[in-house]
């Protein structure tokens, strides 16, 4: 019974989404504001029959209602409760209604809070939203119906896949698809704005706090599953140029550009056209990315079809939102004013150079990730493109990148001189020759490269550094002026500041962790001793133990490196439901760098082959990342986005097209 | 998301629960063995989803390690060696794809990108930098006489 209702909530919410996409764009076009209400009404309904659907699925997880096929096919009565939970979207139809739901709640957020918006753009926005959510709606209740039953139902479940059964699925996912479904705000306002024609100072602040969180939620959704990833696949990689990682970096990428080109619109009314053209494509990736890889696709163009109409489903979807919302685009975007006006050096110049590279870089992604599919479809010959090929290409695109990233804050909004832009540069550029001829020195020529990797970091976060520092003016006390910055400084300006010294974090600890790792891989039998980089690994124990639902073989490792000792325990899983392993890495955790021990099964003459790794600075990649996220938290707090400025400006129908 | 994927791979894996290289497989000639990694790091384990027959635990990848390193002490060339598994494999092993016809777009896309782009802004740069010289040019200055003079043009 329960299913059902969570069927029948469903089925409403998918009406409500109708009724959403259809009531407020009609009422913006006949500026009828009971309609313009009606779709609001919609949007808060639908979140709230969406939600309904949600938990109600969820709670049959926690039931073990073995009856509803989806609980039957990722869930078993020993499995423990968080990760019951956690199957909700641990499968492809619970993710689907994930996803909804985010989008539900995102269009329920802007009908409450959007009142300061223009009544007609808010309603072209929520007519946006409820299109996307009938088309996701549609597809989950058409053909990946989460409350199937099973008849007759099962006794006891299948198991949810062990590497799943892991505390990065219960936030990764989640945070993944708030950085996905928040774009979709982006791209409705981007939408309304193009049927508008029109773009302003108003509109940019009304999306930046909206971009702002969707990135964020990005950040370190991506951030865990990397996390997650090293320590769960038992090698220790931290990134593997995997389509499925791929299809989450090309939005962020993307979503990156967006977020500096929606600075420069909100400050100086330029780049108008461009950021609204980001905003389409930043979310028709985020859609690429969660649909292509549901689909199947990805993997080989032949699974497609297995579940064909998933599959057509999904394209049309995709096809439909991408191909119309550029066509608009082309339609319309002549219509708006072509924005602001600035110098070949200047702040704005300095955002359309990240721009160009971060919208290059994410297109060799797509191109990495896509283009054994065409080649395969045109002459059927199938290729591989793996890390190598990111490495010659990527790499060279995002180093530029890097390297600019230190210039723009620098610059002055509008116009700038170079030779004054160098001068303000000196310091960090000092610091930074400094550290490149140190390191070719200290590290020889073969790793020059390495040399280059390190000078990059250290000028991303010197360059940050320098960026408060020439806020404290000479002419007063020092400590008048400390107090000044501290007073005077808005936040974003601070979100800036951790944001770019953490991409010198990240750069330093890529750097270092490919240049320097090291391993080793022995047969070791209690009491046997391996020596790496410094670190003598003894084993000291091997044991038999069983978990709540796994049985695991334990090994014990002292780790001694100069005075101290510390213990790591690695694990061999046998989960008996699914018939599958997993290892479980001992890690020891350090600032300078991690000890990762990794073990097989044991052998029968109570050997076991170990495989040892020191990460050095791995961590700081990680680190880097969420310094990038509270960056964009910080200026997400700051006044300047929350206050709603050019309240309700004068609507002016007239002219407004449909 | 990614989960999925991982999932039919760790399926496809899970009948040889053993981590990568196995120290049986490895060479005393740390040169040779070294070579080797790097080697079976660009190579495809044909069985798995995206990894290399380094990171792979299936027993073909373990297979293709061995049969690389005979290949590198029997006197081959790192070419060599890449060669002789990509007659027996094909492309598909090659996690870095050839510089070919097929590729070529693939190889050279994201620099033309880059050109393109910097084509565009550089026009861009350009044209606002001469819309924001002061006033008008002297063609400007006429067309504008013509414009406050009235419409004539037939």
């Amino acid at each position: 019974m329960t299913a059902e209702i969570g069927q029948l909530a469903l089925i409403l919410a998918f009406v409500m989404a109708l009724v959403q996409s259809l009531a407020p764009l009609l009422g913006a076009y006949w500026i009828d504001r009971s309609l313009m209400r009606l779709g609001r009404a919609a949007a808060v309904l639908q979140a709230v029959f969406v939600a309904a659907a949600f938990f109600i699925l969820m709670g049959l997880f926690l039931a073990n209602d073995f009856s509803v096929r989806l609980v039957a096919e990722h869930s078993n009565t020993t499995q423990p409760t968080v990760y019951r939970a956690a199957a909700t979207w641990g499968s492809h139809e619970g993710s689907m209604l994930l996803w909804v739901l985010i989008l539900s709640l995102h269009g329920g957020a802007v009908a409450l809070f959007g009142r300061s918006l223009r009544e007609t753009l808010q309603a072209r926005v929520l007519a946006v939203q409820g299109l996307i959510a009938s088309a996701f709606l549609g597809f989950s209740l058409f053909t990946s119906n989460p409350f199937a039953r099973l008849d007759p139902a099962a006794l006891d479940g299948a198991e949810l896949n062990p590497l799943l059964q892991d505390p990065g699925l219960v936030g990764h996912p989640p945070l993944l698809y708030l950085g996905y479904v928040g774009f979709s705000a982006a791209f409705s306002f981007a939408i309304a704005a193009l049927i508008e024609g029109r773009v302003d100072a108003s509109w940019s602040r009304w999306v930046r706090p909206w971009i702002l969180s969707a990135w964020i939620c990005l950040t370190v959704g991506i951030t865990l599953g990397s996390i997650w990833s090293y320590y769960t696949l038992g090698w220790g990689g931290w990134w593997f140029w995997d389509p499925v990682e791929n299809a989450s970096l090309m939005p962020w990428l993307m979503g990156t550009a967006l977020l500096h080109s929606s600075i420069a619109l909100e400050r100086r009314g330029a780049l108008a056209s461009w950021t609204i053209l980001l905003a389409i494509m930043t979310f028709s990736l985020s859609l690429i990315g969660t649909f292509l890889v549901r689909s199947g696709v990805l993997s080989s163009v032949h699974a497609f079809a297995v579940d064909e109409r998933r599959g057509v489903y999904i394209l049309a979807i995709i096809a439909l939102a991408t191909g119309s919302s550029l066509a608009l685009f082309a339609w319309r975007a002549s219509a708006m004013r072509s924005g602001a006006l600035f110098a070949a050096v200047s702040r704005e110049a300095g955002i359309t150079l990240n721009n160009l590279f971060l919208f290059a870089a994410a297109s060799t992604v797509f191109l990495g990730t896509f283009y054994p599919l065409f080649v395969e479809a045109y002459n059927g010959q199938k290729i591989s493109v793996g890390p190598p090929f990111y490495h010659e290409t990527f790499v060279p695109i995002f180093v530029p990148l890097l390297v600019l990233a230190v210039f723009g804050p620098m610059l002055h909004w509008k116009r700038d001189g170079l030779r004054a832009l160098l001068r303000r540069l000196q310091g960090p550029a000092g610091i930074t020759a400094l550290f490149l001829f140190g390191g070719i020195f200290a590290f020889g020529f073969a790793h020059t490269l390495a040399a280059f990797g390190v000078a990059l970091g250290v000028w991303l976060v010197s360059g940050a550094i320098a960026l408060p520092l020439r806020r404290i003016s000479v002419g007063q006390g020092l400590g008048a002026s400390t107090r000044r910055l501290l007073v005077a400084t808005p936040l974003t300006f601070w979100g800036l500041v951790v944001a770019h010294a953490g991409l010198g974090i990240t750069t330093l600890g890529i750097t270092a962790v490919s240049t320097w790792q090291s391993d080793l891989v022995r047969n070791m039998a209690v009491g046997d001793t391996a020596m790496v980089a410094g670190r003598t690994i003894t084993l000291t124990a091997l044991q038999d133990i069983d978990g709540p639902n796994y049985q695991a073989s334990q090994a014990f490792f002292s780790v001694r490196s100069g005075g101290s000792e510390r213990v790591l325990v690695s694990q061999h899983r046998f989960y008996p439901a699914s018939q599958s392993d997993k290892t479980e890495a001992g890690i020891g955790v350090g600032l300078f760098a991690n000890i990762y021990i990794a073990m097989g099964t044991p052998n029968g003459d109570g050997s076991v082959v170990v495989r040892m790794w020191v990460h050095p600075l791995v961590n700081w990649i990680w680190a880097g990342a969420f310094m990038m996220a509270f960056g964009g938290f910080l200026s997400l707090l700051d006044r300047r986005a929350r206050v709603p400025v050019a309240v309700r400006q004068q609507v002016t129908l007239a002219g407004a097209p449909a | 998301m990614k989960w999925l994927i991982r999932s039919v791979a760790l399926i496809l894996l899970a009948a040889t629960p053993a981590l990568a290289v196995l120290p049986g497989e490895q060479l005393s000639n740390p040169a040779l063995e070294a070579r080797a990694r790097a080697l079976s790091s660009e190579l495809r384990c044909l069985v798995c989803q995206n990894q290399s027959l380094d990171e792979s635990d299936a027993e073909l990848a373990h297979d293709l390690r061995v049969l690389l390193r005979k290949r590198l002490v029997a006197g081959d060339t790192d070419r060599q060696a890449i060669d002789f598994i990509v007659q027996r494999y094909g492309k598909f092993v090659l996690l870095k794809p050839p510089f070919e016809a097929d590729t070529l777009l693939l190889w050279l896309g994201p620099f033309l990108i880059v050109l393109t782009g910097g084509g565009m802004v550089t026009y861009y740069l350009r044209n606002s930098r001469a819309a924001s010289q002061p006033a008008f040019g002297e063609s400007e200055q006429a067309r504008l006489q013509t414009l406050l003079e009235g419409p004539d043009r037939t």
